[in-house]
């Protein structure tokens, strides 16, 4: 069975968790001011990197192979879709 | 045919016996069979509790249970058939023995992760156990709707961990057998020869995994408002009781598709076996598989009609409901097509599979009933759903089991069963099931609700009625389990291919070798292609 190579240097790993440790802070931060409507997609912007830079890197995406990626992405559809779905409720109640 | 060692005297890894080599095991059939006598435990100890819940509803007032006591028997009933027998018993036991078979492989992908399934599996069921000795068990039914769920004295947090372990063991089994197909398939098996239980079994598993992780997360969030009171389903708070209810159907409702999916392609590899003849339309019932999967996992929300969804919701969910009708129609038409002009063989796994065919049929027609947002109105939350839900779930994945109990159970333990005492027992389970559930419509309709401890004058008829054929089907299905149970006495008489079949498994002895494969297994270019079997007949009747 083939092993693709996916060993990211120390270097790399740490810098990665100080931008996940970062990137907490802004979440933290970023719930202290109020920008109206757009607070909601600012957390999601943050976490939608945070979870790329663990899915890259630390859960080895970045190296995966072609069915991986494939599966993982239509994890993150159907997540949308479900999610959109419930807005025919919420939206039009 | 050639001989081999069973995997019963071959363990693997080889360096555990006994009690050992069974508990340690990485053995696909191992481990089937482990999950096998486990979720027989379950299913009778469930089908007892619905004795006891069917006892008490036989007679106005109070017979056998106190009402605390009633509503902990019905939510027990449910969480353990939902969580402990039918979502794993078709992929646990019978996808977990076949699937590597079916694909001409030696075992799963993930071995290890396998038998780490099946202890996850033990613990859910422990916990659950666990918590009828703490704080008596949650009486909220298996759905732990909020606000009730968070309010309730009962010990709800401990049910609902049982229910999140458990959602773990179902999500590795998933991505097990989805690693499996892709990565251990035979090379001579191309996607299109790949037989129709596998690929339901496969379809099954993309919903495992997708959907699961939405419930296990969505029942931590029960635990996390009893213990810490956050507010996130208190609208008080800016919270939302109906969030808690789309999240738990968004699992819940492809949740059925996980049950029955795997039925349906227990009856897809029987009849083509049993009517001599090439199932009809197996692409079409391989894109129904996909098609029900997908479809069937954005129709949750007709669960929540009366809930206070808006009405555009209504009308959306109301409408991709009538369109899961359509793949699971093509099945139902694909299984009686075979049938026509077939050389119809009637053995137990055919009476179970028909059987399947008419109750699921009406399980279904009785589903466009409640999916229409007018009609669900009226018989929402009433016994009615009751009924339809058992049809498609008992009536369909219950006799699916009993179908595939039947039909497989030569090839993994290599004995026959006695044919007489099946079919009585068959009968009686049927009989008794339509005794039982068909009440149940004509209560719903008149308007008797679900899940209630006593009821009006009226309704007492349907409700004796429908204890009495409880007790048929309780009867039925204890005969069938003591005769399967009393086969194991016998010696290995069942030979390689008792019934003429086709799929890989009745290449190789029964029971199958520990590696299954004595030699490379020989790929048709049709995974039903029963020219060889009629021939087969032939010369033994010339021998004759």
């Amino acid at each position: 069975m083939e092993h693709a190579s996916h060993i990211f240097s120390y270097k790399t790993l740490g810098l990665v968790l100080g931008a996940l440790l970062m990137l907490t802070g802004v979440t933290v931060g970023a719930s202290y001011i109020d920008v109206g409507w757009l607070n909601v997609w600012i957390a999601l912007v943050i976490a939608s990197a945070k979870a790329s830079l663990v899915l890259v890197v630390f859960m080895h995406m970045k190296s995966a192979g072609k069915g991986v990626v494939v599966s993982f992405l239509s994890t993150v559809f159907f997540l949308a879709i479900m999610i959109g779905f419930i807005f025919w409720d919420v939206a039009f109640r | 045919m050639e001989t081999a060692a069973s995997f019963y005297e071959t363990p693997e890894p080889a360096r555990f016996t006994g009690i050992w080599s069974w508990l340690f095991t990485q053995d696909h059939k191992r481990i089937g069979l482990m999950y096998l006598f486990a979720i027989l435990f379950w299913f009778l100890l469930a089908v007892l509790l619905g004795g006891v819940l069917r006892l008490e509803l036989m007679f106005p007032g109070e017979t056998v249970l106190s009402p605390e006591l009633y509503n902990s028997a019905f939510t027990l009933h449910g969480v353990i058939m939902i969580f402990l027998f039918i979502i794993p018993a078709l992929p646990a036991v019978f996808g977990n023995f076949f699937l590597p078979i079916h694909i001409g492989a030696d075992d799963v992908y993930f071995p290890k992760l396998n038998l780490l399934s099946w202890y996850l599996y033990m613990a859910g069921g422990g916990i659950a156990v666990f918590s009828l000795f703490s704080d008596g068990f949650a009486d909220t039914g298996w759905t732990f709707y909020v606000p009730f769920s968070i309010s309730t004295n009962t010990n709800v947090s401990t049910a609902v961990f049982a229910a999140f372990v458990l959602g773990f063991s179902s999500m590795l089994t998933g991505l097990n057998f989805i690693t499996t197909v892709h990565k251990m398939r035979d090379r001579a098996m191309g996607w299109l020869q790949i037989p129709l239980f596998t690929w339901s079994l496969y379809a099954t598993a993309w919903v495992q995994l997708l959907a699961t992780p939405v419930v296990t997360i969505t029942l931590v969030l029960v635990m996390i408002e009893r213990f810490f009171n956050v507010g996130l389903f208190d609208p008080a708070r800016g919270g939302d009781p109906i969030l808690y209810q789309h999240l738990f159907w968004m699992y819940s409702h492809p949740a059925v598709y996980i049950m029955i999916l795997p039925g349906m392609g227990v009856i897809s590899e029987i009849i083509p076996v049993f009517a001599r003849k090439s199932i009809f339309g197996y692409k079409a019932i391989v894109g129904s598989s996909l098609a029900i999967a997908i479809a069937g996992s954005l129709v949750w929300a007709h669960h929540m009609y009366t809930s206070g969804m808006s009405d555009t919701a209504v009308f959306v969910f109301s409408l991709l409901t009538f369109v899961v009708a359509i793949p699971s129609a093509i099945k139902v038409f694909s299984w009686v097509a075979t049938l026509y002009k077939g050389a119809i063989e009637m053995t137990p796994p055919l009476f179970f599979s028909l059987c399947f065919i008419y109750l699921f049929s009406v399980g279904g027609l009785t589903g466009l009933v409640l999916g229409a947002a007018g009609a669900n109105i009226h018989v929402h939350d009433t016994h009615f759903v009751v009924a339809h839900f058992h049809f498609t779930m008992f009536g369909g994945t219950g006799f699916a089991f009993f179908a595939a109990l039947h039909y497989w159970w030569p090839k993994m333990f290599g004995r026959m069963y006695d044919f007489k005492k099946a079919y009585i027992a068959a009968i009686l389970v049927t009989g008794g099931f339509m005794f039982h559930y068909v009440p149940m419509f004509i209560l719903g309709l008149q308007g008797m609700p679900r899940r209630y401890y006593d009821y009006l004058p009226q309704y007492a008829a349907g409700n004796f009625f429908a204890g009495f054929g409880a007790l048929f089907m309780i009867l039925g299905i204890g005969l069938m389990v003591a005769n399967l149970l009393a086969s194991l006495g016998r010696q290995r008489d069942a030979g390689p291919d008792p019934w003429g079949g086709v799929t890989l498994e009745w290449t190789i002895p029964s029971p199958p070798p520990v590696h299954n494969f004595v030699r490379p297994p020989e790929i048709m270019a049709y995974p039903y292609d029963f020219s060889g079997v009629t021939d087969r007949s032939a010369h033994r009747q010339q021998g004759e």
